[in-house]
């Protein structure tokens, strides 16, 4: 008799066109186990796990639950196997409490009793320890208990066997490890979990076995406590890499730019950023820490002229001659007018940064299309620039002509970044800069940026990933609820430190 | 192990292309093409028991039988064509201007005005540059109003250039009836028909032209075509447009002033329109009624989205059309049928040149598909 697993893959492929991304894909699931789902970007991670939840069917190959062979044609058919999936994006009504949330799209019966909903629901939070309030409204929840009314809902369809894509990656620290002790004791349940992920110590804290993904092909499955960081990496990459990020110390820091008092709100009325003031100084990194939506986009805009601000609110760009400009209350084009040398690469990268439907070349056209006097645009200049960046960077592109939406994500980076550093800028600003990217091409970005720093340049980073953050910035300025919680020296400073400055704030409101 | 057949698979899967090559995507729009003529033919060969060779001879005969004929298709094609070009720029920054009907026919009326109020009294030239300026500077007018609201208030664009058409249709009734030429006739009857005053196929370039009065439509719309693309293409104008059309986010991002952006590139396809209006004025009709757009405005959307905005495919589409149009009214009248065969005629062209467009972006798989063991 053969063994049977809780979840079993056979010879799973699945094509987009030309592109492969899942090949002849075998792995099996034990049920009571913790499995970290570990690759690149691109590897297909996603992909295979969209097949177990229903949102593509696979091309070739089968999917075995319990044994018995399965057809998951949509994610109902995938509930009715007992799977449930927590995606990155949460797909919940905001004007609806967590408890609706949860029975919304549950057809079982005519009538609704929100009683014994109530009850079912309540005994499943005790089981597991979840922190949650079920008849709070979802506008009113952070994102941590989002994701926890998603990953209820799972349960409370019966699922057996759960998948999160990246749950962390919106997360604290404190965060995780609450989200941890529920997988925990989720597992001691009899239920299968895997939990896709970029974060190795994440893998070695929760995890019982590791799969591998590299470029759509299944590597192999191991035992966590066989492996370490660095063999981990070694199997996703295919090749030795160095994970360590150099930094050098900061020389001829000069203040760049200051901000005094700046508030802003958005268009709602909402305050977004609330008497914000720092200085951004040359030669060095300033991190941006923050939980996500805690005024970070809001604060690299303000700068650049996109967000307006309040009127006491002052933003100065310190001119090489030291004269302070007064920059807030202009738009983009007039402080580029004003000699301002300010580059930004925004995290929404397709959908500001960069035409998903124009080519290298003009995108590489968007900063540079006014150059000129006639009524025409330059077009040699942004070819010549796209060749360079191309080679430079090595982005893999059909050429500098094909649509940039049809790049890999790291390639999209790749273009973005190039093309804001094109320049030398004197002020570099970047939001999530490696979001999404693979290893090597995130390694290559914090060059980059190291490399900006050494030339004189004041590059701000805003990032999500703390250990990043504390390995490559030289100061960390916190953001928590659209004011600064903390400025902190990244040198001597722990992860725990910054993750206490995120939701400073939040806990302040709540013993008040 | 084969447990195959108790999985079950989806019949039909659409799948996303990934890149087409030209010739490919050629090729299914050709085949589109001959299937809906296939079509065309065999309704209309159920509908008039005709053999399906006569039915096509007629269309042939229809849109060029004679040399008036000729004129009338050369004539309509660079008109829709014009259309379709006037409305481009808007669309290319997706603006969704559906209200190039209401802007050609406030043209028309301004050029009507100038040709009733001026005609006996302004030198030619004078006259032809305040029929061209007053046609223009009205369908500016009717395309800039929703510019402004959408760049100021972000208004919808659609139903307010939608509403828009329906105002200048009142509008023309309104002078219909204000210059009717005879009382209680309800139209305005020929304008200058006697001086031909304004008519632009008679007056001063008739010397050049001779008979072939259509080479003056042809001549004017070739020129557009040429000015547009470059202006699409290569001018700084243009390229803030489709930045602006592709990502408003992008377009703030690196400076451009969106709404100064939108209200510039509707005041341009306005005044086209607008122009197109006293082309069809002054250079055919020599009047001015609420079927003097006569639904270009709506069938040009058709055809500059149908054409990726690219002149000559929009040249062919128009051209293709026309001529279906022309070949049914033919048939309409050998057969006795009434004019709606025409609609039929257009309406199964279109739609089987919108369905090459899907099919051009996506593929169909049945069952299982490649690779299959």
């Amino acid at each position: 008799m053969e063994k049977t697993y809780a979840v079993e893959f056979k010879n799973i492929s699945k094509y987009f066109g030309s592109v492969v991304a899942n090949s002849k894909i075998n792995m099996t699931q034990d049920r009571g186990e913790i499995r970290a789902l570990l690759g690149e970007n691109g590897s297909g991670k996603t992909t295979l796990m969209n097949m177990l939840s229903g949102i593509y069917f696979p091309d070739e190959g089968e999917i075995f639950v319990d044994g018995k062979p399965a057809s998951i044609k949509s994610p109902s058919d995938a509930f009715n196997y007992g799977i449930g999936m927590i995606h990155q994006h949460f797909k919940l009504v905001d004007i609806f409490s967590a408890a609706e949330n949860i029975i919304l799209g549950n057809d079982n019966g005519k009538i609704l009793h929100m009683k014994s909903v109530i009850k079912k629901l309540d005994s499943i939070v005790q089981r597991y320890g979840f922190d949650i309030d079920l008849k709070k409204k979802t506008y009113d929840m952070s994102v941590s208990e989002k994701q926890t009314v998603e990953i209820i809902k799972a349960l409370y369809r019966g699922s057996n066997i759960l998948i999160l894509d990246e749950p962390t990656a919106v997360l604290t620290p404190q965060e995780t490890e609450k989200l941890f002790q529920v997988l925990r004791k989720m597992k001691e349940d009899n239920k299968s979990i895997i939990i896709i992920t970029h974060k190795f110590h994440e893998v070695f804290a929760i995890s019982d076995k590791v799969s591998v993904l590299r470029k759509g092909k299944y590597i192999d499955t191991v035992n966590t406590k066989d492996m370490d960081e660095m063999k981990l990496t070694e199997m996703m990459v295919g090749k030795k890499i160095e994970l360590n990020i150099n930094r050098p110390l900061p020389k001829n820091i000069r203040k760049r730019m200051e901000l005094l008092n700046v508030s802003a709100k958005d268009k709602y009325g909402v305050t977004v950023l609330d008497d914000v003031s720092f200085d951004i100084n040359s030669g060095e990194i300033l991190g941006i820490a923050g939980i996500a939506g805690s005024g970070q986009k809001e604060l690299l805009e303000a700068i650049t002229g996109l967000q307006a601000i309040d009127e006491n609110g002052v933003i100065n760009y310190i001119s090489d001659m030291g004269n302070a400009i007064r920059i807030n209350g202009k738009t983009t084009m007039e402080i580029k007018q004003l000699g301002v040398s300010l580059a930004f690469v925004p995290e929404d990268r397709l959908g500001m940064g960069l035409v998903g439907n124009m080519g290298m070349a003009d995108n590489m056209m968007l900063r540079s299309y006014q150059n000129g006097r006639t009524i025409f645009t330059d077009r040699k200049a942004p070819l010549m620039l796209a060749e360079k960046v191309k080679n430079d960077l090595e982005v893999v592109t059909p050429g500098i002509s094909s649509e940039v939406r049809k790049l890999s994500g790291g390639n999209v980076q790749k273009v973005l970044v190039g093309r804001e550093i094109a320049d030398n800028p004197n002020v570099l600003l970047t939001a999530y800069a490696v979001r999404g990217l693979d290893i090597n091409t995130s390694y290559l970005i914090y060059n980059l940026l190291t490399e900006q720093k050494q030339c004189g340049s004041a590059v701000v980073y805003v990032g999500e990933d703390l250990d990043v953050l504390i390995a490559l910035c030289d100061r960390i300025l916190v953001l928590c609820g659209g004011s600064i919680s903390g400025i902190l020296d990244a040198k001597n400073t722990t992860k725990e430190e910054v993750g206490l400055l995120m939701t400073k704030k939040r806990k302040e409101q709540k013993i008040s | 192990m084969n447990t195959k057949d108790q999985v079950k698979v989806p019949f039909v899967r659409i799948v996303k292309r990934d890149d087409i090559s030209i010739r490919k995507s050629f090729l299914i729009y050709f085949v589109a093409i001959i299937a809906s003529l296939v079509l065309c033919g065999i309704i209309l060969f159920v509908l008039t028991g005709s053999s399906p060779g006569n039915v096509y001879m007629t269309i042939v005969r229809g849109a060029f039988g004679s040399q008036r004929k000729i004129w009338v298709t050369v004539r309509e094609t660079t008109l829709l064509l014009g259309v379709a070009l006037a409305l481009t720029p808007a669309y290319k920054m997706k603006f969704w201007n559906i209200g190039g009907e209401g802007q050609i026919l406030v043209g028309g009326i301004a050029t009507a005005a100038v040709m009733i109020y001026c005609g006996n009294i302004m030198p030619t030239w004078l006259l032809f540059v305040s029929m061209i300026a007053a046609s223009s500077l009205a369908g500016l007018i009717w395309g800039i109003i929703p510019a402004i609201f959408k760049a100021k208030w972000k208004t919808n664009e659609t139903l307010f250039t939608l509403m828009l058409n329906y105002i200048a249709i009142q509008l023309t009734s309104f002078f219909t009836i204000f210059w009717e030429s005879v009382k209680g006739s309800g139209s305005i009857g020929i304008i200058n028909s006697k001086t031909k005053a304004g008519w632009l196929s008679t007056s001063f370039m008739s010397g050049i032209i001779g008979n072939y009065n259509f080479v003056l439509n042809v001549m004017i719309i070739f020129i557009l075509s040429i000015l547009m693309f470059i202006y699409l293409k290569y001018t700084k104008h243009g390229f803030e447009l489709s930045v602006v059309g592709e990502s408003e986010n992008t377009a703030e991002y690196v400076g451009i002033n969106v709404k100064k952006v939108i209200i510039r590139t509707m005041a341009l396809s306005g005044a086209l329109c607008g122009f197109i209006g006293f082309l069809i004025v002054s250079g055919s009709s020599h009047t001015i009624s609420i079927s003097t757009a006569a639904n270009r405005g709506f069938t040009a959307i058709i055809v500059a989205w149908l054409a990726k905005f690219n002149p000559i495919f929009m040249f062919l589409i128009s051209l293709l059309l026309i001529f279906m149009q022309q070949g049914a009214s033919q048939i309409a009248s050998d057969y006795n049928l009434n004019e709606s065969a025409n609609d039929v005629i257009t309406g199964i062209i279109l739609f089987f040149t919108l369905a090459s467009g899907f099919f051009t972006n996506f593929r169909l798989i049945f069952g299982h598909s490649r690779k299959e063991e």
